[in-house]
């Protein structure tokens, strides 16, 4: 849906104050600053919206309402049949979740010669990881160092990162581009093969490498074609609803579910990586969400019933611009890298209002209260701001956008929306977990033989993650989940699969009088656009 | 300022639902009751999971889109293509050479083009589809890689193509040998891994990590910006 009268009316102002604003810089804001719009905009700090949990090792952690409702569920294996004593698969190691961390814990695994299974809820690269637009971070410039770059995780993650995974990701990230590029990834580069690498929020040194605003969709779809190239064994449609313990207590497998025939399916496993991702689709706070449909949270919820510790579960990411306008794209992502080639916030009056490349967190917050001082953009789903996309070919030239946004312009145009002459209306859209299950630099949990990598893990980012952390995070830890969890594999006698983690944890939601109201893991969201209030 | 909530007619497999205008077709099954499984992956236009073939009632014309970024409208009738069981050619991309002979080893099909253009009209992403097929008959990986790098893997060429050439897999393939030997590797990149691995970088990564949380910040305020 093109812009209506009524926006083309308001979009007016900012084409008139756009002249005076090309290469003009906005100042950043202080720590204080900062500080101050955070605690009073940010989502993460309405306590309301958060709640203390009553079971598990973790009890009395704070969650958010909607992560705590799935830790205080049923388990959907409490009545069914399993023949434990005769698993269907036995594997060395055992990856659930087919994205970007799983792929690459995978690969690890398979090239260290150990038998791999992976099994994923949707397709395999149906994830978080294909949708990635923005880029991914490694200091691999002669004016930057990996010293330098740990220094913009832990200033990014309010300084509250656990500072031995934020030393892996860094020292790791240069071997992980030139992985990528020895299996084919076409980053963008100059002519001489260098990569080209840009500024993202919060960086002090230009290391965002590119494929276009492709970067997750080619490391995905690359990663995919590796696994089926050297015949890694996976199963699509078929997530899994728990893990298997032994009698010590430590990860076994996991039963799995076929989405489509709904039988299950066990599984041996020396050892266990988990990469389900994140878990956006629980729209924390009635977000929308720029996440994909399988994003709930599933691997949180089992490994927490299997006793992992969590960390940092309750930091959510609002990435600042979601999508506004038109409602089909609601929540959708504006990657951050239109604002890392200088597009700028404004408000209705025509004015910018926050410097563009603020850290998310603090952006975000900036916005929500832009809108609520009255400044916003109104539409029939709420407020917005615009983003200023024709600013970039102001200065970058024509045909910037056209050549480094095409995802972008094309999911605007499809609604005639013209991103290179009309400006973008957005506002904060549910991104990204911050936090999740607790690991070590392998990406062990604190469940033996029980390995987190990706999105579902939590501490290296701290509070807030930067633009080109994660992408970079999912194949660091993937691959050291992969390594650490083959070779563990190989010392491990199996023992006696159980579900009684289950059943105790359902014993104990009993006893607070928890059980019987929801189950989880989620698997897939309902959606039913008012279908139902008529 | 949305005009179109009004209810239209649409037909999901055969059957009649009254939906919103303004949904999208995957909105639209889900508002009909539909909980999806497969066809439905990012939601956003990134995965290639949605892939739909309609037609509008009273036209002839057989068209395509991605449910997620397609709207509806009144009189389609509609069914999503959710697996398409195209031929990947498995390699070793280690070994293969980039020649227009080991291509053709892989995919022969490629030389029986028709030029009929099927594939460039059905792409959801308005590439042109049948041209890169045409630059890797002649093994001109760069233009093919450049031309294809948008995909998004829906299957909808390979569904339309009289000779059977699985377009999405035979781009992909190109691009991974032109990423890894055609396209010169980033020269700075090894250099920087010897130095991690040398432990040139070991000193400072630990001074930072012993720094009082007061310290970091005040080095991260300080910190200078390219
Ligand atoms: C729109 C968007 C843009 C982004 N842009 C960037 C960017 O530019 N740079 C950056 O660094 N990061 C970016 N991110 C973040 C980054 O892409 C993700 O955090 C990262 O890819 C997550 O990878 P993952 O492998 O942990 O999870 P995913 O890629 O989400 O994969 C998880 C997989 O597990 C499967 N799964 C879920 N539950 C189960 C179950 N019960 N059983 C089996 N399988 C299951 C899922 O279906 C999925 O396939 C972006 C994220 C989004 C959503
Ligand atoms: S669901 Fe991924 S392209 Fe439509």
């Amino acid at each position: 849906m093109p812009y209506p009268p009524e926006l083309r009316e308001l979009m007016k102002k900012v084409e008139e104050t756009r002249p005076s604003r090309v290469n003009v810089h906005y100042p950043r804001m202080t720590p204080e600053e900062r500080a101050q719009v955070l605690k009073e905009y940010h989502p993460d700090f309405m306590e309301e919206a958060f709640r203390p949990l009553q079971v598990g090792v973790d009890r009395g952690v704070r969650l958010p309402l909607e992560m705590a409702d799935i830790f205080e569920a049923d388990s959907r294996l409490l009545s069914a049949e399993l023949d434990l004593e005769h698993p269907e698969f036995d594997v060395d190691v055992l990856v659930i979740g087919g994205g970007g961390a799983g792929a690459a814990a995978a690969l690890e695994a398979f090239s260290l010669g150990r038998k791999v299974l992976l099994a994923t809820k949707l397709r395999l690269g149906d994830a978080n990881t294909m949708m990635a637009q923005g880029g991914i971070q490694a200091a691999d410039k002669p004016q930057d160092s990996p010293a330098i770059h740990y220094l913009d995780v832990m200033g990014g993650g309010r300084f509250e990162n656990r500072p031995e995974l934020v030393r892996a990701l860094v020292r790791d990230a240069p071997g992980v581009i030139a992985w990528l590029e020895r299996m084919g990834a076409m980053f963008d580069k100059d002519e001489e093969g260098r990569m080209i690498t840009i500024h993202g929020g919060g960086t002090s040194r230009k290391r965002m490498h590119t494929a276009r605003d492709y970067t997750g969709a080619e490391i995905m779809r690359t990663l995919r074609d590796e696994i089926l190239n050297r015949g890694v064994e996976y199963i699509e449609f078929c997530p899994a609803l728990e893990l298997l313990l032994d009698e010590k207590g430590r990860a076994a497998g996991a039963v799995l579910f076929n989405l489509e025939t709904e039988s299950c399916h066990v599984v041996r496993a020396r050892t266990v990586i988990l990469a389900t991702g994140g878990s956006g689709r629980l729209h924390y706070q009635g977000f929308p969400t720029s996440n994909h449909y399988g994003a709930t949270g599933d691997g949180l919820v089992i490994a927490y019933r299997a006793g992992a510790r969590t960390a940092f579960a309750d930091s959510i990411q609002y990435h600042p611009t979601g999508g506004a306008y038109p409602p089909q794209l609601l929540g959708l992502l504006v990657t951050e890298k239109v604002r890392s080639l200088g597009a700028t916030p404004i408000n209705v009056r025509g004015e910018q209002f926050v410097y563009h490349l603020e850290t998310r967190d603090v952006e975000a917050s900036a916005i929500i209260r832009e809108c609520r001082r009255g400044l916003g953009v109104p539409l029939p789903t709420g407020t917005a701001v615009w983003l200023d996309s024709p600013l970039i070919e102001l200065t970058h030239g024509q045909g910037t956008i056209e050549r480094q946004l095409p995802a972008m312009l094309r999911q605007f145009a499809r609604f005639g929306i013209d991103i290179r002459k009309e400006p973008m209306l957005i506002y904060p859209t549910l991104h990204y977990q911050n936090g999740g299950l607790a690991i070590d630099e392998n990406g062990a949990t604190t469940v033996e033989n029980l390995y987190a990598a990706g999105e579902v893990a939590g501490g290296i980012h701290g509070r807030n993650r930067l633009m080109g952390n994660s992408l970079l995070d999912i194949l660091v830890f993937g691959r050291r989940a992969g390594r650490h969890a083959a070779e563990k594999s190989a010392e491990i006698r199996p023992g006696r699969l159980s579900l009684e983690h289950v059943y105790r944890y359902q014993e104990e939601l009993e006893a607070r009088g928890l059980a019987g109201q929801r189950v989880s893991p989620v698997l897939l969201p309902r959606y039913t656009h008012g279908a139902g209030d008529k | 300022m949305s005009k179109d909530t009004k209810k239209i007619e649409i037909f999901i497999m055969g059957k009649q639902y009254l939906v919103p205008g303004e949904l999208t077709i995957l909105e639209a099954m889900e508002y009909a009751g539909y909980q999806l499984k497969r066809g439905c992956g990012c939601r956003a236009g990134f995965c290639g999971a949605c892939a739909t073939v309609y037609r509008i009632a009273g036209s002839y014309q057989l068209q395509v889109g991605l449910a997620c970024q397609t709207k509806v409208e009144p009189g389609m009738y509609l069914a999503q293509i959710p697996f398409f069981p195209g031929r990947k050619a498995v390699f070793d991309l280690e070994k293969i050479k980039p020649t227009l002979a080991e291509f053709a080893v892989l995919y022969p099909e490629i030389f029986r083009c028709l030029g009929c253009g099927s594939c460039t009209k059905v792409c959801p992403q308005d590439l042109d589809v049948m041209q890169y097929i045409a630059h890797l008959q002649r093994g001109e990986w760069k233009e093919a890689a450049d031309l294809s790098f948008d995909c998004v893997m829906c299957g909808l060429c390979a569904s339309r193509c009289p000779v059977n050439i699985v377009q999405y897999n035979a781009g992909l393939a190109a691009r991974r040998i032109y990423g890894r030997h055609v396209a010169p590797p980033d020269p700075l990149l090894a250099e920087r891994v010897r130095e991690i691995e040398a432990g040139n970088y070991d000193r400072d990564m630990e001074e930072l990590m012993k720094a009082s949380p007061e310290r970091l910040a005040e080095l991260y305020n300080q910190r200078d910006i390219e």
